[in-house]
């Protein structure tokens, strides 16, 4: 009796969840969908459908189990994982200690894997029992924890990934909330209810389909007609014209990432140019933008004016820090003071944006003010980075989409020599305390060291110019509840529904 | 014929080495490094870049590289895709149905209105009639094509709620479905080549209406509308039918706005993306595949003079 109960009420379940189709409306392609071979932030959207992670972040971007249930710090070096028990892959394999171990281990050996810089202070991993792995770092490492909570912590079917070799992108399977059912590429990505689920009784949907919309003004007529439910990284001027509907709601995310001004402060032939010459002038340059008015003359207001890589929703966010006002006559008298007479030239590469160029156009005339002559240089993305990584370029409007950990924001962009770091910013001091901070297990004592680095590296020496952040904006349909917004801007499925 | 025929074969061979080398030549003169790009936010890795380029040996010397690009395109193998790793003749074979039917459609629209425009326009010449069909002509050619596909998702989509916004979907899966998502894509194609249609069909016939044929037709008492369906139409039709096959054959080439406002997967979107991704293989592949698809539809429009123009078969 009580067994036909349940019966009537999984069959019940099944046939309100046959309904719900979520469609999502995304701003790019994504590239290759192995977590592995991948690239794009985009990707990371539709993996939080096929594939879970050890571990997740939370909308405080805290960490939380996710494949694991929890972990201990054995030392400073010995990360010990306790893993979810019952837990299958798409084709019925079991994720276990052996199943973390093959994945890790892909991420670190296979060719063109993008994971193994981020995963490169493994030393050794070992199988403890079945359902325990326990993973030795080559040095005690703080931001360890944040890369298990994105790409480099999910965990694929072994026998899957065997099978499929270099190929697996394109039938992937992991331990997700749904299986991959097709793709058409620039067309859509579908995926459907993954029964054996662990976490089940949080998916509503019968099937989700991914459909990549570039164009702003058509991914919103999508949602005004139905025809998506759901539209990710909206723009700031779409928002009002989303307000006035009835069938729409607006949820704008802070981003975990910033966009600022990078100045090249010796590489290449852009090396030398005005702003390299003396800190002063770099903070004569920054005293002259007014980021407010920036914020409110291309977005609408709806960005976060910053002087830091770190938003607000980052715990170790440095307090106190707040961006300088504009003014000019102290902007005069540090020019002045660095001997500058005439009106300084400068260039500055602008990403070829709509919002973008505008943003270079009021910078252009904020500094012209302080004794500035701004140049634009109006570039594709693909030949700007080029620009950047050689050093043919003396300013550079760009950002960063963020990571969890403040050492993913900050590191390589500021260490001397580091991969991100184009305009070759170099002080021993930034550097040994970037050291400490990677190391230092302490939150509070961490929160210091970030706070002396940003004090030293954007205050003093003015190697860049952090301008807001932004925000991602999502865009839904009424008919859709339990979205819960986290600052990555991923799109996670537990707990949405539609009415 | 067959000889003619032959001949012509013989001139394509050379057009296609020579602008095998075109293709391959011109992108290398595209800034913007392909391993930088690909390795998207580890860009800042060395070791990555070193990684990227040796595996898609883009650390060969240039010749190399191209001769083994285009032997194995002789074989038949386009390569993959550097972005999602999928076989560019793949994508192609995918992409060219989608661009295939969206070019019929609106070659279809632009005849439709072009074609009966001109002729229309040609025989009731500076009357309202003349007038109107010749402001239409240019209200369709001068419009931009993004702005008239947003205006009609905007009315037809959110505002009446007819047609869906974006997207594609395929004849064998939903046929009515299929021509709901290209329909708004294929008219607002289709307005810009009737336009043209219209203006070079209007020409053409006022050219072959003052013709002495037509005015010894005329003579002769023939009734006007044979003399202008009959006689003077089908001289008329020659330069339309070129003009009509090279504009097929731009529209096949992909159409990069309307595909990209539409969202419809054709060539003119997966070119694009893969420039901007610097997608090599797939450039490469798709841009000879146009290629390919012009010198046929000239080939095509060689076969139909004929048979329009019996003239033409002596030659």
């Amino acid at each position: 009796m009580i067994r036909a109960f349940w019966l009537i009420l999984a069959l019940l379940a099944a046939g309100s969840a046959s309904a719900q189709n979520l469609r999502i409306g995304l701003r790019e392609d994504p590239d290759i969908l192995d977590p592995t071979l991948s690239r794009t932030y985009v990707g990371r959207i539709v993996y939080m459908s096929l594939c879970d992670k050890l571990f997740d972040i939370n909308e405080r971007l805290e960490v939380v189990p996710q494949l694991a249930t929890g972990f201990t710090w054995e030392d400073p070096r010995t990360l010990r994982i306790a893993l979810r028990e019952g837990v299958t892959f798409h084709d019925g394999e079991r994720m276990d200690a052996a199943a973390v171990v093959y994945s890790l281990n892909r991420h670190m050996t296979m060719q063109g894997s993008f994971r193994r810089s981020e995963i490169s202070e493994i030393d050794a991993l070992e199988i403890v029992d079945p359902l325990t792995v326990r993973i030795r770092l080559k040095n005690p490492s703080a931001a360890f924890m944040s890369q298990l909570t994105d790409r480099a912590g999910m965990i694929v079917s072994p026998r899957a990934a065997e099978a499929l070799g270099r190929n697996f992108g394109t039938r992937p399977v992991c331990a997700g909330p749904f299986r991959f059912v097709e793709r058409v590429a620039q067309e859509r990505i579908v995926v459907e209810r993954f029964e054996q689920y662990w976490d089940r009784a949080n998916i509503h949907f019968q099937r989700v389909t991914y459909l990549p919309i570039p164009d702003n003004n058509v991914r919103l007529a999508n949602l005004q007609s139905n025809a998506i439910e759901f539209g990710e990284r909206m723009e700031p001027d779409d928002v009002r014209t989303a307000q006035r509907s009835r069938n729409l709601r607006v949820v704008p995310v802070e981003e975990i990432g910033y966009q600022g001004i990078t100045i090249n402060l010796g590489r290449g032939p852009g090396g030398s140019n005005g702003l390299a010459r003396d800190a002063r002038i770099r903070r004569a340059f920054e005293l002259s933008i007014d980021r407010t008015a920036i914020n409110q003359v291309v977005y609408e207001g709806m960005y976060t004016p910053t002087r830091q890589p770190l938003p607000p929703a980052n715990p170790f966010h440095a307090r106190d820090f707040a961006p300088p006002g504009r003014d000019i006559a102290a902007a005069r008298a540090l020019l002045r003071e660095a001997g500058v007479t005439g009106p300084l030239t400068v260039e500055m590469i602008v990403p070829n944006n709509p919002d973008l160029r505008q943003v270079g156009e009021v910078i252009q005339a904020m500094v012209r003010e302080a004794g500035f002559e701004l140049r634009l240089r109006a570039m594709e993305y693909a030949s700007a980075l080029q620009a950047a990584s050689r050093g043919e370029y003396e300013t550079f409007l760009t950002g960063w989409s963020g990571r969890t950990d403040p050492d993913g924001n900050m590191y390589t962009f500021m260490r001397t020599g580091g991969g991100q770091n184009d305009g070759d910013y170099s002080n021993p001091a930034v550097d040994r305390l970037l050291d400490a901070a990677r190391t230092e297990m302490d939150v509070e004592r961490r929160i210091a060291l970030y706070a002396d680095i940003m004090r030293i590296a954007v205050a003093e020496d003015a190697s860049r110019v952090y301008l807001w952040h932004r925000k991602n904006i999502m865009i839904h349909s009424t008919r859709l509840t339990g979205y819960s917004p986290v600052p990555d801007g991923l799109v996670r499925l537990q707990g949405m529904r539609l009415r | 014929m067959l000889r003619w025929l032959a001949r012509r074969f013989a001139q394509i061979i050379p057009t296609l080495i020579v602008l095998s080398v075109l293709i391959f030549g011109l992108q290398q003169l595209m800034p913007g490094d392909p391993a930088l790009i690909l390795a998207g936010e580890e860009r800042g890795d060395p070791m990555v870049l070193a990684q990227i380029r040796a595996e898609l040996r883009l650390d060969r010397p240039l010749p190399e590289q191209y001769l083994n690009w285009i032997g194995n395109v002789l074989v038949g193998d386009f390569g993959f895709s550097w972005r999602i790793r999928e076989p560019v003749a793949k994508l192609i074979l995918q992409k060219l149905p989608v661009t295939f039917q969206l070019a019929s459609m609106a070659f279809i629209i632009a005849v439709l209105i072009g074609v009966p425009a001109g002729i229309l326009s040609a025989t009731r010449r500076d009357t309202p009639t003349d007038w109107i069909a010749n402001g239409i002509a240019l209200f369709g050619i001068s419009m931009p094509n993004f702005w008239l596909g947003i205006m009609m998702i905007l009315l037809f989509s959110v505002e009446l709620g007819w047609l869906p916004p974006s997207g594609y979907v395929s004849l064998t899966e939903d046929f009515w479905e299929s021509i709901a998502t290209t329909i708004m894509p294929a008219f607002v194609l289709g307005t810009g080549v009737a336009g043209v249609l219209m203006r070079h069909t209007r020409a053409a016939m006022l050219g072959a209406l003052a013709q002495d044929y037509v005015r010894t037709a005329r003579a002769k008492g023939v009734a006007e509308r044979v003399v202008v369906w009959k006689h003077a139409l089908r001289n008329a039709l020659i330069p339309v039918v070129t003009l009509g096959t090279i504009e097929f054959g731009r529209l096949l080439a992909g159409a990069v706005l309307t595909e990209q406002i539409f969202t419809i997967p054709g060539f003119g979107k997966l070119i694009v993306d893969a420039v901007f991704n610097r997608d090599y293989p797939v450039v490469q592949g798709v841009v000879l595949a146009t290629a390919l698809i012009f010198v046929a539809l000239s080939l095509v429009a060689d076969l139909l003079y004929m048979a329009v123009n019996p003239r033409m078969r002596q030659a």
